[in-house]
């Protein structure tokens, strides 16, 4: 079962929230933030080419204008391979685990998986970023051998920033799939 | 608990059977190690199992049956399967089930005695989750670092249910060893069943390697030996050797290469590891010392090195004098009296008519030695680096002696100067400490050019020492080798259907590879930071550049 729904992340940018329900236990949320828009893309471009054009009339070195499209050509190849994440999925299966994946624009994906018996529970947490009061959902990790202290606070969807609508749905599908797996618990 | 079964991706096509693996009560899973084909006789089934408990200490037992059904209805395969639950007996009874060419499969597990309503059989929910055998085998799995409060021991004890799958499928060598070319009593379908993986290469260089490593160890043995004789051990000759950093870079190469070909292997895989990173970062070495001489004696370099030797000392001989008459005047200079002045300068000016002497009395022989130095390049190219820096040291002593004179004496300047600043602390503005010396900057910034030189040529000897290379090219060549832990993706779905998932190893980002092996260095590196250098500059603390780490400090 798939569906879509539109949000907006905390800057006022568009966002759009997948939901699959492959079962029961096991359900999948993807948040697409806005792709690369053509226009600051073209408007970072013409500054760095113009910055080297006003160079290369003062020093009179060709080279300055290559460096420049080299500079250009590489800038542009590192932030989509490292920096423009386009999607962020959660993946939460019963009694196996937790999985975050970010998708880059260069279609390199990093994923973390965290084992159900290291996760203590999933929340949604406040906090003062720069001049703003934000929501971010995290996963709060517990040490197997002393349940009652949190070793780490993980945040999700780190990039994409949405809004508290959108993560109060993703935290009430979490939590019933977390109240399924603590109500069975694992025979001896 | 849903029940996980860890299913092979190889055995997916395989024959009906029975189903052979283990059972991880606390983790409610199931990992799947291989699946038994008909005809089996069960008791030499349950001798096999065993065995293979005995050799590998891994708890094997029948989980289930496996029926792979070729066409449509075969009620009597079924009622045969079914049978053999009374025979292999197994709490909970997995039973898993394809029909060919579909994608969907569906799985069962049942329980003779469900909690609570004892005599009545119960079902668990099943989940499916597919692994590559072979890359799960050879894979070593990274935890995150370990809790400082807990012993590093505990932590493969302790971690999570896919530890234990890839512990178990690690230890289970033993089971995979046989293919569907043997004449054994019971037919097994594995990752390694159409065939063992060998190379024919491995293979001889794990012959050889015993008496090469016999031979090199004994040749090993025998120049260190001789390094320890009594003639050496003649002062001052210690005292040079402990100084110079080509020593220091020979004796850590030494212990590296005693390490690589010892004849005892290796006991767990992190120190299988540290071998051959360090042979690789030694072989790598060699070949780059190599391509350094072949540059080097190539076109009569040599020659010309030492033609241009001369008249750059030279050169820094006459701007040095430039500096002393100026400093030896006013109205910037050494700023002590007059006749202080000129004899400083006087003894400094001494000083660089026996350097330039020297540097003259030498220059015939400056093409033969170096000569003979370029070629220890050959060693690798650590050594001719650690040598060019030994030969910069020596040739800027002098420089050196100017410079301790100097900081002597700026040293006393600034103590002096120190305590009548607190004498006139908040009273006034003290007219004394417009007589700040500036000829010590001038000295200073020469000393920390030839510092810098020297720093820089360490830090690229300490990179080529302690780069773990081995591990590197593995993360590039072979991502599945070092795992820092798994991925999930979720397969095609029906609804009724159980779950499916393929697990997939997540590699070990690079950063951490080199985090996790990075190799000792030898500490031939200066003691200081940047920042505490500029702080000694500053105030006048001596510099120097010779003290390793763990020498008892002035």
């Amino acid at each position: 079962m798939e569906d879509e729904q539109s949000f907006s992340d905390i800057c006022g940018g568009r966002l759009s929230l997948q939901r699959r329900y492959y079962s029961p236990t096991c359900r999948e949320f993807c948040i697409s933030c806005p792709r690369l828009s053509l226009r600051s893309l073209t408007a970072v471009t013409c500054t760095v080419w113009l910055a080297a054009y006003g160079l290369f009339t003062l020093f009179e070195n060709s080279m300055i204008l290559s460096a420049a499209i080299f500079i250009t050509l590489l800038g542009l190849l590192g932030y989509l391979h490292f920096v423009k994440i386009d999607q962020e999925s959660l993946l939460i299966i019963d009694s196996l685990g937790i999985q975050m994946t970010s998708s880059y624009a260069s279609g390199k994906e990093s994923t973390t998986f965290f084992e159900m018996g290291q996760v203590k529970d999933v929340v949604i947490n406040e906090a003062i970023y720069m001049q703003k009061v934000i929501y971010y959902l995290c996963i709060l990790l517990k040490d197997p051998v002393e349940p009652h202290r949190i070793s780490q606070v993980v945040p999700v969807f780190q990039s994409a920033k949405p809004r508290l609508d959108c993560l109060i749905e993703v935290y009430r599908s979490c939590q019933e799939v977390l109240a399924h797996q603590k109500a069975t618990p694992a025979s001896a | 608990m849903v029940l996980k079964a860890f299913f092979p991706t190889c055995c997916a096509a395989a024959d009906s059977g029975l189903l052979v693996g283990r059972w991880v009560p606390e983790q409610s899973s199931a990992v799947v190690l291989a699946v038994v084909h008909f005809p089996f006789i069960p008791v030499q089934v349950k001798a096999l199992l065993a065995q293979v408990h005995q050799a590998s200490q891994v708890g094997v037992a029948v989980l289930g049956t496996w029926c792979h059904r070729r066409q449509e209805a075969e009620e009597s395969l079924d009622h045969f399967l079914e049978g053999l639950g009374a025979i292999f007996f197994h709490e909970p009874w997995l039973q898993l089930c394809r029909e060919r060419g579909s994608k969907f499969w569906s799985c069962k597990a049942t329980r003779r005695q469900g909690p609570g309503r004892p005599g009545a059989p119960c079902e668990d929910q099943v989940m499916l989750v597919f692994y590559d055998q072979r890359k799960v085998l050879l894979s070593q799995l990274h935890p995150p670092a370990a809790l400082p409060d807990r012993p590093a021991g505990d932590a493969a004890a302790g971690a999570g249910g896919l530890a234990a799958v890839f512990d178990t499928v690690a230890r289970s060598e033993v089971l995979f060893r046989s293919d569907r070319f043997d004449e054994g009593p019971v037919r097994l379908s594995h990752w390694q069943s159409e065939g063992v993986e060998a190379s024919i290469l491995a293979e001889l260089a794990k012959r050889a390697s015993g008496p090469v490593c016999l031979l090199l160890s004994s040749l090993l043995s025998l120049v260190s030996a001789a390094s320890t004789c009594r003639l050496l051990r003649l002062w001052p000759l210690p005292f040079l050797w402990s100084k110079l950093s080509t020593c220091g870079q020979l004796r850590h190469r030494l212990e590296q290469l005693a390490l690589v070909f010892s004849t005892q292997k290796a006991e767990n895989p992190t120190q299988l590891m540290r071998k051959a990173n360090v042979l690789i970062s030694v072989l790598l070495d060699v070949a780059l010392g190599l391509a350094l001489l072949s540059w080097l004696h190539r076109k009569d370099r040599i020659g010309q090195l030492a033609e241009a030797l001369v008249p750059v000392a030279d050169r820094v001989a006459e701007e040095l004098q430039h500096l002393l008459q100026w400093l030896m005047g006013a109205p910037a200079g050494l700023k002590m009296n007059r006749a202080l002045d000129q004899v400083l300068g006087r003894f400094f000016l001494y000083h660089l008519h026996l350097w330039i002497s020297y540097i003259h009395l030498m220059s015939p022989f400056i093409e033969r030695i170096l000569w003979h130095v370029g070629l220890s390049a050959c060693l690798g190219l650590t050594v001719a680096l650690s040598i060019l820096s030994d030969i910069i040291a020596l040739l800027t002593f002098h420089i050196y002696c100017f410079y301790v004179y100097g900081a002597r004496l700026y040293c006393l300047k600034i103590c002096g100067l120190s305590s009548l600043w607190r004498l006139f602390r908040g009273k006034k503005w003290n007219v004394l400490r417009q007589r700040v010396d500036s000829c010590s900057y001038d000295l200073d910034q020469l000393r920390l050019l030839v510092v810098a030189v020297q720093g820089l040529i360490h830090v690229l000897v300490d990179l080529i020492n302690s780069l773990p290379l081995y591990s590197l090219g593995l993360r590039l060549c072979r991502p599945y080798r070092l795992a820092a832990g798994v991925k999930f993706r979720v397969l095609e779905h029906e609804a009724g259907r159980p779950l499916r998932l393929l697990m997939q190893i997540n590699p070990l980002p690079y950063g951490r590879v080199v985090h996790a092996y990075r190799l000792p260095s030898c500490g031939c590196h200066p003691t200081h930071s940047w920042g505490s250098l500029c702080r000694k500059l500053f105030f006048g603390e001596l510099i120097y550049p010779w003290r390793q780490r763990g020498d008892k400090q002035d």
